[in-house]
């Protein structure tokens, strides 16, 4: 019988703690192809987040670091600096890098250090039980907004690609979304130019947002998340290419 | 090679670290250390290593985490303010048991305090503004040629323990130019790095975390933590014992003011008071033993700080309360004289 679809080997043999229906799955998945398929696994550092996402290292099978929350692009241009023959990328929650370690990546950018991060975007803090993020929608009701977001008192959702894409320090900046085959295909192959562009020495940093489910938060079903992210998520975070100075 | 130079001690501590194999050094301005800074930006480039000025302390302490965990040696240095912004990284490189030289330049706090020498940082150094339980070795240079010494031997523990060391001085020692020698030190012998990440090629994948989820599992690293910790105070004490043989006066003090007490004991010496000094180098590991010891035959002790009294609780705890111990400290930037000190020592003399 013919193999049509199997385990990538950077993507280790065992089950996540992911809760059904979760965007860091496929997520994971993307970024073990593109390592997979450009044959990187031996010279890529990885760098785990605080967040649902901080056991990455137990599921991708490349040389790994868990930092302190929001510190990643920090930790990453330690890394890449003293270590400019390896492939060096961030995994990266909305919490992690859009609230408490905003002045890290925007100064990783602002310095164009050549970094490739992966941006989980769902509009949430999934790790402490569904609080607010500077991601969620004017509306979304989570542990810490019960009323809903309101945009005064509470700020907007805050949109981290469009400002980093106007920094001269970025190369590439695309968002994209988990949410059905189509948009994953299309996640993947901007996964796989970012971190083309390092391999290729690209002068700055390189950034995938994806629009990610958390049906658990989000108080859905695994297909309403989906949906929910193209009907809802997608207004305030268009989807497309910001930059591609390459 | 072994010439001497007229250097300052931010720049002398700065070419020390290069010399003993500085890769990498991460680091934001801030007064009394910015020639550190300035020294770096220029040096590093030059011999093709890397030097980057951060947004924050914050960030210069995460940056030496990754760079320290591929292997590298790397080190940031700081006053005060950015030593506390530190505090986070220094926690999550004890539990990562990453090797790492941070220097910190104390000036006068609380808050921004001022810019002035201080020595009111020993709390934070020493018993760590981080959390959780760990240590990290401090060491208390005294002269210019002694903060470029530590270097090496800073870069050295650090990857033999796998442990952050911090040098702990002053403004004084870090804008004082005094003569020094920089030379190569003889390197100890120190374990592989086969935890770094350096790619997993023809091994298995390496991982490093401070995160240990499963039952009992961090309860095994803390464990294994303070054997680590153990060895360090069995193994690893500096400290300096000077004219202590017959000496009912016993002076404690380390760094800076150690320098200036040693000088008011030689004149007491003269006048006939019997005293002698004991300097801790080691800050932790603490020379509780030597003062302990030291203790069974003098009188009273007395410890001098640029603090209002932190060191002091360490000299009581090795005391015992066997005898009488004296604090005379200076605070926010003042720095106790010879005469203060000479009235401090005459004071417990004229009471025995
Ligand atoms: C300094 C610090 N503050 C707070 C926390 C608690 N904390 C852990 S994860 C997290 C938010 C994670 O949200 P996000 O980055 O969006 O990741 P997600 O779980 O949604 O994937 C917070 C606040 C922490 N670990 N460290
Ligand atoms: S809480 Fe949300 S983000 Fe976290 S694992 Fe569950 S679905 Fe995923
Ligand atoms: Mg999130």
């Amino acid at each position: 019988m013919e193999t049509v679809f199997t385990r990538t080997p950077t993507l280790k043999d065992c089950t996540t703690h992911y809760c059904p229906g979760c965007g860091h799955g496929i997520a994971h998945r993307l970024v073990a192809e593109t390592i997979d398929e450009l044959q990187i696994a031996p010279k890529t550092i990885g760098i785990a987040p605080v967040g649902c996402a901080v056991l990455a290292y137990d599921y991708l099978d490349v040389d790994m670091i868990e930092v302190a929350h929001g510190r990643a692009p920090a930790v990453a241009t330690g890394i890449k600096r003293t270590n400019s023959d390896k492939i060096v990328f961030s995994y990266q929650g909305d919490g992690d890098l859009a609230a408490i370690g905003t002045a890290e990546i925007i100064h990783a950018a602002h310095r164009a250090e050549q970094l490739t991060v992966i941006f989980i975007n769902n509009a949430i803090f999934g790790m402490t039980g569904g609080q607010m993020a500077p991601t969620t929608v004017l509306g979304q009701v989570t542990a810490t907004s019960p009323q809903g977001r309101q945009a005064i008192g509470q700020g907007y959702p805050l949109q981290m690609s469009e400002l980093l894409a106007i920094l001269p320090g970025t190369v590439y900046v695309e968002r994209c979304a988990l949410s059905g085959v189509a948009q994953i295909k299309k996640a993947k192959k901007a996964i796989k130019h970012a971190f083309e562009l390092q391999i290729g020495g690209a002068n700055g940093l390189s950034l995938v947002e994806l629009l990610s489910p958390c049906p658990t938060y989000w108080r859905m079903t695994p297909v309403e998340a989906m949906q929910w992210i193209e009907k809802e998520m997608t207004k305030v975070f268009p989807l497309g290419c910001l930059k591609n100075d390459q | 090679m072994s010439e001497k130079k007229l250097i300052c001690g931010n720049e002398a501590m700065a070419e020390a670290a290069i010399i003993a194999g500085l890769d990498a050094y991460f680091g934001y301005p801030i007064t009394p250390q910015n020639e550190v800074t300035a020294y770096m930006s220029r040096r590093m480039p030059e011999l093709d290593r890397v030097f980057v000025q951060c947004e924050s302390e914050l960030a210069a302490v995460n940056m030496v985490y990754g760079a320290v965990a591929t292997g590298k040696r790397a080190m940031t240095s700081s006053s005060s303010p950015g030593i506390s912004l530190m505090q986070e990284g220094i926690s999550y490189l004890a539990g990562a048991e990453l090797p790492a030289v941070i220097v910190n330049v104390m000036r006068g706090g609380p808050g921004l305090g001022n810019i002035a020498p201080s020595q009111a940082d020993y709390f934070q150094a020493t018993r760590g503004g981080g959390h959780g339980d760990y240590r990290t070795i401090v060491l208390a240079p005294s002269s210019v040629q002694e903060l470029a010494d530590f270097m090496s031997l800073a870069f050295d523990l650090a990857d033999q323990y796998r442990i952050t060391v911090m040098v702990l001085t002053d403004g004084i020692l870090g804008q004082m130019m005094e003569p020094v020698i920089l030379e190569k030190k003889k390197q100890r012998k120190l374990p592989p790095k086969n935890w770094a990440l350096t790619g997993a090629k023809n091994r298995k994948q390496n991982i490093v975390r401070s995160l240990w989820l499963g039952d009992g599992v961090l309860e095994e690293l803390n464990r294994k933590l303070q054997k680590k910790y153990d060895e360090i105070q069995k193994k690893e004490i500096l400290c300096e014992e000077y004219e202590i043989e017959n000496a009912e006066i016993i002076v404690v003090a380390y760094g800076i003011a150690a320098r200036i007490a040693k000088g008011t004991v030689d004149k007491a010496k003269k006048e006939g008071i019997k005293v002698g000094l004991i300097r801790p180098i080691t800050l932790w590991p603490f020379p509780a033993e030597q003062i302990s010891r030291a203790a069974e035959k003098a009188k009273a002790f007395l410890t001098v700080e640029l603090s209002c009294g932190q060191m002091v609780e360490d000299v009581r705890l090795a005391v015992a309360g066997k005898v009488h111990v004296e604090f005379y400290g200076r605070s926010g930037g003042g720095v106790p004289s010879d005469s203060e000190i000479m009235k401090e020592i005459k004071q417990l003399a004229a009471k025995r």
